[in-house]
């Protein structure tokens, strides 16, 4: 035998031990369902709608989202706001708002051409579906709740309390 | 002959495949889970208690799979092929002894189903004859990966059932027996065999792991180049039959190597408790198991022309070294 096919039975035991050793280590398994794994911080998931603290949606139905979507996953219809049903503090609000998450890349092209930062992608990552139905996300399905029921859309103000068209970034009240 | 004896046989053989069977399904989930502890995983712990009944979810699925047959398959064959493959796995079993007697029912019942003068013998013809339902399975399935991997296969256990029968050759020099029985009750009385012949034991595990074409020598069915190998075309319990032989085929290699080199049944005590004969030779098939699990979790597979290299280079002439000093040195002892 020549002497490096005598290395290799060396190597063998080597690997053995290697492979021996291993058995006594913990397991890097993480039981899914039981477990979860914390997503990395700037994981993107599924989209939210975001709200104004006062309870009023940040979305004004401009829109842009569905232009700069690069696989055209999401309708928006927008229609004015008045003060005795206010959604948003624009001059109008999404009526329809519907993503349909098996066109959506998860690109993230929507959050950044938000004006007002109402859509966000969340570290939401269970999508999995009964039914395609189910895959098309609507308002409902996409809107946080609110925190306290009284402030619930629509909302009803005073007049000339939100006077512009497009909203401050910050809390407008 | 009486009518009970033949009973007796009869109790005796259907445990013997029961064993084969669960031994099967359990061994399976025994190498997924010991693989998985070797890549620092878990392994199957969902179907019931620490996943016990995952072979049972194993067995039900492959039930349910669709069983199909190539169209320009040879029916007769292809259908043939998996019991031949399977039949030897498990008559093999006939001559493992598995303790002395026990006593029951007023009866004296042997832990053997036969003990016949060439079982060592036996154990190589009936061993051999797995190769025929790989070849045929390779043949009958009119295709190419399956026809590729049954002709390596009958290439690889051709060369290494040499050097596996030289390697049983050095347990019946030294027990002067071809029966299973005699080699386990010398054994009792000296030294196990493996202290005797190591070089043989080591030929001996390398011959048969090559032998039900385990993991480094699993070249028949190397998925890599061949697809499944011989049993790319089969599906379903046909399929099953295939995986059945293989693992039952490591078990009862498993016990052989037991029976032949670490003294079989014998352990402390079983002089006075018969039954923990049976005992101890679960053990020890285990612990061989866990080798053969723990060989395929490490090694790549051998390249073929090595294989075969290693075959007839090394082994072969080791083994006819390792017969002919036991032989001398024992003619020298007389």
């Amino acid at each position: 035998m020549k002497i490096p096919e005598l290395m290799l039975v060396n190597e063998i035991f080597r690997g053995l031990w290697t492979t021996f050793k291993s058995m006594f280590e913990k397991p890097v398994t993480i039981q899914y369902p039981e477990e979860k794994r914390e997503p990395k911080p700037r994981f993107k998931g599924r989209h939210a709608l975001k709200r104004y603290e006062n309870g009023l949606e940040k979305c004004i139905g401009c829109a842009l989202c569905a232009a700069a979507c690069p696989s055209d996953a999401i309708f928006v219809e927008p229609a004015e706001n008045t003060d005795k049903k206010r959604y948003s503090p624009g001059e109008r609000y999404a009526v329809t708002y519907e993503i349909n998450l098996l066109r959506c890349i998860y690109c993230g092209f929507c959050a950044d051409a938000c004006p007002t930062e109402a859509i966000v992608l969340e570290k939401i990552y269970e999508l999995a579906y009964r039914d395609r139905n189910e895959a098309f996300f609507t308002k409902e399905k996409l809107l946080d709740p609110v925190s306290d029921p009284d402030l619930e859309t629509p909302q009803t103000v005073e007049p000339g309390s939100f006077p512009r068209s497009i909203p401050l970034m910050k809390d407008p009240v | 002959m009486d009518w009970i004896l033949v009973l007796e046989w009869v109790i005796k053989s259907i445990v013997l495949i029961l064993f084969g069977l669960v031994g099967f399904a359990y061994t399976t989930y025994y190498e997924r889970r010991a693989l998985a502890r070797i890549q620092t995983r878990i392994g199957p712990n969902r179907a019931g208690p620490f996943g016990l009944l995952q072979p049972v979810a194993d067995g039900i699925k492959l039930i349910f799979n669709e069983e199909l047959i190539p169209a320009k398959a040879d029916r007769f064959l292809f259908l043939l092929a998996p019991v031949l493959t399977v039949l030897p796995s498990l008559i093999i079993w006939a001559v493992v002894p598995w303790g002395t007697s026990i006593t029951l029912f007023g009866r004296d019942i042997p832990l053997y189903l036969a003990d016949i003068n060439v079982g060592v013998l036996y154990v190589m013809a009936v061993a051999s004859i797995a190769v025929y339902g790989i070849v045929i399975a390779g043949w009958s399935s009119n295709s190419k990966y399956p026809l590729l991997g049954s002709l390596r296969s009958t290439a690889q256990i051709i060369s290494y059932e040499l050097s596996l029968g030289l390697a049983f050759v050095g347990p019946i020099l030294l027990s002067d027996s071809m029966s299973m029985i005699q080699i386990v009750e010398k054994q009792q009385e000296t030294y196990w065999f493996f202290i005797l012949q190591p070089l043989g034991f080591v030929i001996f595990l390398l011959a048969v792991l090559a032998e039900v074409n385990r993991a480094p020598f699993d070249m028949p069915e190397a998925e890599q180049e061949l697809v499944g190998g011989y049993h790319t075309e089969y599906s379903g319990m046909k399929f099953a039959l295939f995986f059945m032989a293989e693992y039952i085929k490591m078990i009862a290699v498993s016990a052989i190597a037991a029976t032949l080199f670490l003294g079989g049944y014998s352990g402390p005590f079983v002089d006075t408790l018969p039954w923990l004969g049976p005992i101890y030779l679960l053990l020890k098939i285990i612990i061989l198991l866990f080798g053969m699990i723990w060989v395929r979790g490490t090694l790549p597979r051998f390249r073929y022309d090595r294989l075969m290299g290693f075959g007839w280079k090394i082994m072969l002439p080791a083994a006819l070294i390792n017969v002919f000093i036991t032989a001398v040195v024992i003619v020298l002892l007389k």
